[in-house]
């Protein structure tokens, strides 16, 4: 084994890499800009759009309620929102957002309530529209208002306490710290995270290094020199790995900062909001560390697997083809771990990149099941092995580098 | 010098099934001389210099270049040989220079020595102007040189052309002969494939002719010409090849 050789070859196509413009924007534009494009960017517009929707003052349309003078009255005075009388196809009116909600008073509804007599006031609004929805939450909590001070007036005329309807409280308790509640909630996204950028990061060398060579005739050239294929396979690995958590590591950095913008912009503009967005932010320097220790041997695994698929191809457009589907492959998986209920046992501990991405949303967690860490490091070290001799193995089959 | 030992390959075709594309093919090729492998397209030249730079394996036979073996000792064999063709790229986005250094680096030359070397070569072959120029911005006649540089900087006593003028301008076919006459002239081995008559009737002193994989026949053109009872080198090869390439285009 070589190192000067693997060295000479990793130099060279780090140099080549760094002048490629493809490969700069997906192993670092990509990464740096989609965080905060896709997180700050969307999320402060969202955050935007929200506290604007909770500004404007609702139309809500006034149906009956002519013998319940002080409920009408209530809700004209509420000021925000504004009431308007009852014309004909109030129903299409919501629809086309020309009022957000209507409120229907049934007749008799004061002279019942007084009597003790039970009734319905229906709210209707445009499930799924969001000023809508808070329209009919403006108008249902002075409702409820109304109705628990009527309750109050109720049982203070016949003498009994409030505990008489709430004869005990019923309250929930977390008692996990805040980094174990960001584990659960968010650990899933970073190992998800992770795992897909360290196949993006990969794919795009890995095709480059190997379909891209054959296309551009310079695999002639470099098999004619007299560096084994062993190393030049190796110079070429390295290389597609450094791009792999070189993009992984840009994608988590870019993820910190922009998380940290967006708790920061919703802490100023929606209060109480922040403190969940800064619950993603509690990643210690040991979570980080061990995280990427659990992406390298992955790292490994994609590096060597599409160099050898991409190897296949005669060009670039070619490899890209047999590549594609490859994304559907880590994602499933990856993706598995996000879903409510699943959490490692020891067989799913056996297979990739789900093994990985249930272990991520763990050490996120701050929880260090040392044995599945083990199997899980263990195992897909053997993956990756395999997938890397697989790589070497190919690079020495005329079939495949001289495939016509 | 190069000792071709029955060397055979066979590939297998998913539509042909299993092709000789190279069978049983010997000769020699001695320091100072030029020996031209001429045949047609698909005879088996291409194959048959990829064995002999160890690009390929042999799949029965050997052949020793410079000494060496090259089923069992292929990176020594590399270690010696310049390997040039058109289908030889060279790196679009390194500069002349660095691409002719990364193969004097993997060839194993120290920087003192590797500096020394380009230098000389880029003087001598007036590369200086676009030494720092990049690959994909070189004129062909530029990409041409730096082909040759990167096949030099070695200074292998083995050199092997496939087809090196192929689909290249008078020009700069021109200084690829040149470059070949020099390498003989300077005592090294010397073996190249071509389909182009006049090219080795100016170039080489000996000329095997070969057709579907085959080494027909082999001498100097004086002896050809005596053999065949024809002074045209081309009337000649057809006299050769005629029978074989009849049946392979039958087939």
């Amino acid at each position: 084994m070589s190192l000067r050789n693997i060295g000479i070859v990793y130099r060279k196509e780090l140099t080549e890499a760094l002048r490629d413009r493809r490969t700069l924007i997906s192993t670092i534009l990509v990464p740096l800009f989609l965080f905060p494009v896709l997180s700050v960017g969307f999320g402060a517009l969202a955050v935007s759009l929200v506290g604007k929707a909770k500004e404007e003052i609702p139309k809500v349309m006034l149906r009956g309620g002519e013998d319940s003078p002080a409920v009408v009255e209530g809700l004209k005075k509420l000021d925000k929102i504004e009431i308007v009388p009852a014309t004909p196809g109030w129903k299409d009116q919501i629809i086309n957002k020309e009022i957000r909600a209507a409120v229907e008073i049934p007749a008799g509804f004061q002279s019942d309530v007084a009597q003790e007599k039970s009734d319905t006031v229906k709210i209707y609004n445009y499930q799924g529209e969001l000023k809508s929805e808070f329209a009919s939450e403006k108008v249902e909590k002075y409702l409820k208002d109304y109705r628990d001070k009527v309750v109050k007036e109720r049982l203070a005329a016949k003498n009994l306490p409030e505990t008489v309807l709430k004869p005990f409280d019923v309250k929930q308790e977390n008692v996990a710290p805040p980094e174990k509640v960001s584990g659960a909630a968010f650990g899933g996204i970073i190992g998800y995270m992770v795992i897909l950028l360290c196949m993006s990061g990969a794919m795009y060398p890995a095709m480059d290094l190997t379909a891209g060579e054959k296309e551009r005739g310079t695999m002639e050239t470099i098999l004619s020199s007299p560096i084994s294929r062993m190393h030049l396979v190796l110079g070429k690995f390295f290389l597609v790995l450094t791009a792999a958590l070189g993009t992984a590591a840009l994608s988590v950095l870019s993820m910190g900062i922009s998380f940290s913008v967006l708790a920061h912009y919703t802490a100023q503009s929606a209060g109480g909001r922040a403190a969940a967005s800064g619950l993603l932010l509690k990643l210690g320097p040991k979570t980080v560390i061990s995280v990427f220790l659990m992406a390298l041997p992955v790292a490994v695994l994609f590096s060597a697997t599409l160099m050898t698929i991409a190897l296949f191809a005669k060009t670039y457009k070619e490899a890209q083809s047999y590549l594609t589907p490859m994304t559907f492959v880590v994602i499933i998986p990856a993706a598995a771990a996000m879903l409510p209920g699943v959490e490692l046992t020891p067989k799913l501990s056996l297979i990739p990149i789900l093994n990985v991405s249930l272990l991520c949303k763990e050490l996120v967690a701050g929880t260090y099941h040392w044995n599945f860490i083990t199997i899980i490091f263990l195992s897909t070290c053997v993956y990756a092995a395999a997938a890397l001799f697989l790589a070497i193995k190919m690079f020495q089959r005329e079939s495949v580098l001289f495939r016509s | 010098m190069i000792e071709a030992r029955g060397l055979s390959k066979r590939f297998h075709d998913k539509k042909r099934g299993q092709i000789r594309a190279v069978d049983n093919v010997s000769f020699t090729c001695q320091p100072g001389k030029i020996y031209g492998l001429l045949g047609a397209n698909g005879a088996g030249k291409t194959t048959t210099l990829r064995m002999l730079a160890t690009i390929l394996e042999p799949t029965d036979g050997t052949a020793l270049v410079f000494g060496y073996d090259v089923v069992e000792q292929p990176e020594k064999v590399r270690a010696n040989v310049g390997f040039l063709s058109t289908a030889t790229a060279l790196y679009p986005r390194l500069t002349s220079q660095e691409m002719v250094e990364y193969f004097g680096r993997l060839n194993g030359l120290d920087e003192p020595t590797l500096k020394k070397r380009v230098d000389d070569i880029f003087n001598r072959l007036d590369m200086n102007e676009f030494r720092d120029r990049r690959c994909d911005k070189l004129s062909t006649g530029m990409k041409q040189k730096t082909s040759i540089a990167r096949t030099l900087v070695h200074d292998p006593p083995v050199m092997i052309f496939d087809e090196p003028t192929n689909g290249l301008d008078i020009m700069t076919a021109r200084t690829i002969t040149a470059f070949i006459r020099e390498c003989r002239d300077n005592g090294k081995t010397v073996i190249f494939s071509t389909h182009i008559m006049s090219e080795v009737e100016k170039l080489c002193d000996t000329i095997g002719i070969i057709q579907s994989g085959k080494l027909l026949t082999e001498g100097s053109l004086l002896q050809l010409r005596e053999k065949y009872a024809e002074r045209d080198l081309e009337e000649i090869f057809v006299k050769v090849v005629a029978p074989l390439y009849a049946a392979s285009e039958t087939h």
